[in-house]
């Protein structure tokens, strides 16, 4: 009695904060969208079944957020559009992790071997492959391996020859002696990889196939890949599988998607054979190759792009909303390096600073001729991250050896960890200045702080550490992606450690 | 054995081009109406997934299933055997519209067909078995290489018209291909040819300029031979899924596409394209082809085409 009174007083409580527990009855609707348009899709009848049987499990029982409301911003978003979102992550999970590796053997000369049915772009796919490999330092060979269509040899001829790049074929030689004597040839003329152009064929034309299976006995390929076409229906799936069967296939290549096909033939064979997409096929010239990404195919699969922006809106308006929570709590306590680091963090998941800048209105008059360095962010970031938490609540405690082993640990000079505090004990001011008025509330959307220039000059917080402005330096933008930032860190680490080293010689 | 087979007659070639559909779609029908004879809405769902399995297209099959299910409702169709016959009596009415051979009219010389379809769906492979098909019925025929920009296609083409006795009229590669549909219609009209295909490079429906440049070659044809050409022919491959019906609309909205040829169903490849776009587009089906030989082409026929799909 008691249990259920209370429950439903949950439930009312949670209506009114907009949070909602996905349930079968309210994600009955989008679980028929789904389904209807991953079949639209032509992702393979059971990979669609299991699919939606799955998500339906991860979803059920989790509690989400309806609405937010934020600086008159007010987003809604029902039980369905979370459950749309759920499965588009899903989606992209589902197509890792991703692999576009090429293998190399011991041998000096490691083969590619494409395979698929007709018309699926295997020929101009050894063009693309043949241009993307001359592209990282490689001596590719196109090895013309179909005597059977009218002008395939031909067409791959051409093809070698607007790249200025080899082809070999040997009339009235059976494709399998044929690539065996092509890897001799390979290696003879300085060649280090040979793509196998084949004949399109059905998976059900056994002679056929048991060609392919004499040509992976007679040169053993390091990379075996299936060319599919991303418009292919419901047959993708026997298709790929029975190929797999036969060749064991690497992975496999989809082409043709610079058209609207949704492409659900890559998460069926990516399911059903376990293989991964290695480069999809995005136009017709040879250099409209590109290395397989899961987001974009996964939203082109699932087809609610409207929906995944809008749920990418809605999480982002969420993270703002804890970020004016913190800035309250800023505005309360005392304003510390860590709070001074999470801004950091926050500002760079909003993109580029340059970009940033642009946003806000003013700024661009303000800066001009200037330019913003996102490295100075990683530097920021690195020192801060060499201080002890203490340090980081009380910035006043640092003394000179403080500075010395901070400014060993993260790479920097001693000055670099003076400015930084200099930086941040001129914002501290600002925002105490500030403070209370509410201004610092605004930080987080940037963009408002043109109503503050009379109390202080942004520019003077813009130099606080946040962004460093590199007068006169033009051009000198440039993003910081994750990786970037990991490299730049790899090389840090590995610079500390030859100081290291040449400290004990 | 080629011979063999060309005794067979073309009913019974069809069938066998056909007898991977006929698996496909009559094994799992078989597997679900066997040993049942109730129709229960789990049944009903799992003759979907098999309508699905086949290519057919999600609006088609609630058409299909809603008829099926309104017959159930009212107590017209009572046992799990009889679903075959009345499904296969829906998809036979969806595809009376498609049905409608390619004739080639005498009056009009030279009688002009455009090829048009998106890359690799087996164009010029089916213009050489039109050819093959034209000439046996003893008409003369002259083939235009207008894909100029596919490499080695002009010299593709000349070897299939080399097979089937044909001439092809081409320019260097990367021409104007109007220039060269130009010069195919004078040809063909100074030489009395009765009939000129016409190949065309492949382009995805979605890309305008390639769009816009297969206007220009169908306006330069209209303006020099008024009402051509005569057949407007989509070349659409079996094995491609539910984008075919997004191909089908948007060739047909930009060149007004007349027929329909069905390639590839030698494979593992459904019927199911032809019964969507039937149903939805009421394009007529001219041809389907079921081998990569030159005489592995056969005019549409609905009857014999569902008969195949549904025989036991």
């Amino acid at each position: 009695m008691f249990e259920i009174l209370s429950k439903g007083f949950n439930q009312a409580r949670d209506r009114l904060q907009g949070r909602i527990e996905l349930t079968e009855a309210n994600l009955e609707d989008a679980l028929r969208d789904i389904r209807v348009s991953l079949l639209e899709a032509d992702v393979n009848y059971n990979v669609v079944k299991n699919f939606i049987v799955h998500v339906k499990e991860k979803a059920l029982g989790e509690v989400i957020e309806t609405k937010v409301s934020y600086k008159g911003q007010k987003l809604k978003a029902t039980p369905e559009d979370h459950f749309i979102n759920i499965c588009y992550e899903e989606l992209v999970s589902l197509m890792g992790p991703v692999d576009t590796s090429i293998k190399r053997g011991p041998q000096p000369v490691s083969s590619i071997m494409l395979v698929g049915l007709q018309g699926s772009g295997k020929t101009t796919t050894a063009g693309k492959l043949a241009r993307f490999l001359e592209a990282q330092e490689k001596k590719p060979l196109l090895v013309a391996a179909d005597p059977y269509r009218p002008a395939a040899v031909e067409q791959l001829r051409v093809i070698g020859s607007s790249l200025n790049l080899p082809v070999f074929f040997k009339d009235g030689t059976p494709p399998p002696e044929l690539c065996r004597q092509a890897i001799a040839y390979a290696r003879e003329s300085g060649c280090d990889t040979a793509i196998f152009d084949t004949a399109g064929r059905l998976a059900i034309d056994d002679s056929l196939m048991m060609e392919l299976e004499d040509i992976v006995k007679s040169t053993r390929p390091e990379n075996i890949f299936l060319v599919c076409d991303a418009m292919i229906g419901q047959d993708s799936v026997k298709t790929a599988q029975e190929f797999n069967r036969r060749l064991d296939l690497s992975g496999f290549i989809l082409t043709k998607l610079d058209g609207d096909a949704r492409g659900g033939a890559a998460l069926s064979i990516k399911e059903l054979t376990g293989k991964p997409v290695k480069f999809l096929g995005m136009g017709e010239s040879l250099d409209k190759l590109e290395e397989f990404r899961p987001e974009g195919l996964a939203s082109r699969i699932l087809g609610f792009g409207d929906v995944v922006g809008l749920m990418q809106d809605f999480e982002r308006v969420v993270d703002e909303k804890k970020a004016e929570e913190d800035a309250m709590r800023m505005l309360k306590g005392a304003f510390t390096l860590n709070d001074f680091l999470e801004q950091l963090q926050s500002i760079k998941k909003m993109g580029s600073l340059s970009d940033l800048m642009e946003k806000i209105p003013g700024f661009s008059q303000l800066t001009k001729g200037a330019s913003v360095d996102d490295r100075e962010l990683v530097k920021v970031e690195s020192i801060i991250n060499s201080m002890t938490t203490k340090e980081r609540q009380q910035p006043t405690i640092l003394n000179e050896s403080r500075v010395t082993r901070i400014s060993k640990g993260s790479g920097r000079t001693r000055r670099d960890v003076h400015d930084l505090m200099k930086r941040f004990n001129m914002m501290r001011d600002v925002m105490k200045k500030i403070g209370g008025g509410g201004l610092l509330s605004r930080i987080p959307g940037l963009n408002k702080i043109p109503g503050i220039g009379a109390a202080f000059n942004p520019s003077e917080l813009m130099g606080a550490g946040l962004p460093a402005l590199n007068q006169g330096a033009a051009g000198g933008t440039r993003s910081v992606s994750s990786s970037d930032r990991k490299k730049q860190k790899a090389k840090r680490k590995q610079a500390k450690k030859d100081r290291k080293k040449s400290k004990r010689r | 054995m080629e011979q063999k087979k060309e005794r067979r007659g073309f009913f019974q070639r069809l069938k066998e081009g056909l007898s991977k559909t006929h698996t496909a779609i009559v094994r799992r029908i078989e597997e679900i109406t066997a040993g049942k004879r109730e129709i229960s809405e789990d049944l009903l769902d799992q003759l979907e997934e098999a309508l699905i399995g086949a290519d057919i297209g999600i609006a088609t099959i609630k058409t299909l299933m809603d008829s099926i299910r309104w017959k159930v409702q009212r107590k017209e169709l009572e046992e799990a055997e009889k679903l075959k016959d009345a499904l296969k009596t829906e998809i036979l009415s969806m595809l009376a519209h498609g049905e409608k051979a390619l004739l080639v009219d005498p009056a009009r010389r030279p009688f002009v067909i455009l090829t048009v379809g998106v890359n690799g769906t087996g164009k010029t492979t089916t213009i050489a078995k039109m050819a093959h098909l034209f000439k046996t019925q003893g008409h003369t025929v002259l083939l235009a290489a207008a894909d100029t920009f596919r490499a080695a296609a002009i010299e593709q083409l000349e070897i299939w018209g080399h097979r089937a006795g044909c001439e092809v009229i081409k320019h260097a590669s990367g021409a104007d291909p109007s220039a060269v549909v130009f010069d195919a219609l004078k040809a063909a009209q100074a030489r009395g040819t009765d009939v000129l295909i016409i190949d065309t490079a492949g382009r995805l429906h979605t890309k305008i300029t390639l769009m816009e440049e297969i206007k220009k070659v169908h306006r330069v044809i209209s303006k020099e031979i008024a009402g051509a050409p005569h057949e407007t022919l989509l070349v659409l491959d079996a094995t491609t899924g539910q984008n075919a019906i997004a191909q089908a609309k948007i060739f047909k909205e930009a060149l007004n596409i007349s027929g329909i040829a069905l390639t590839k169903l030698d494979g593992t490849a459904k019927g199911g394209v032809i019964v969507a776009i039937c149903e939805e587009l009421r394009l007529p089906v001219r041809f389907i082809g079921v081998g990569e030989k030159i005489d592995d082409v056969r005019e549409f026929n609905a009857r014999d085409f569902v008969d195949a799909l549904f025989e036991d």
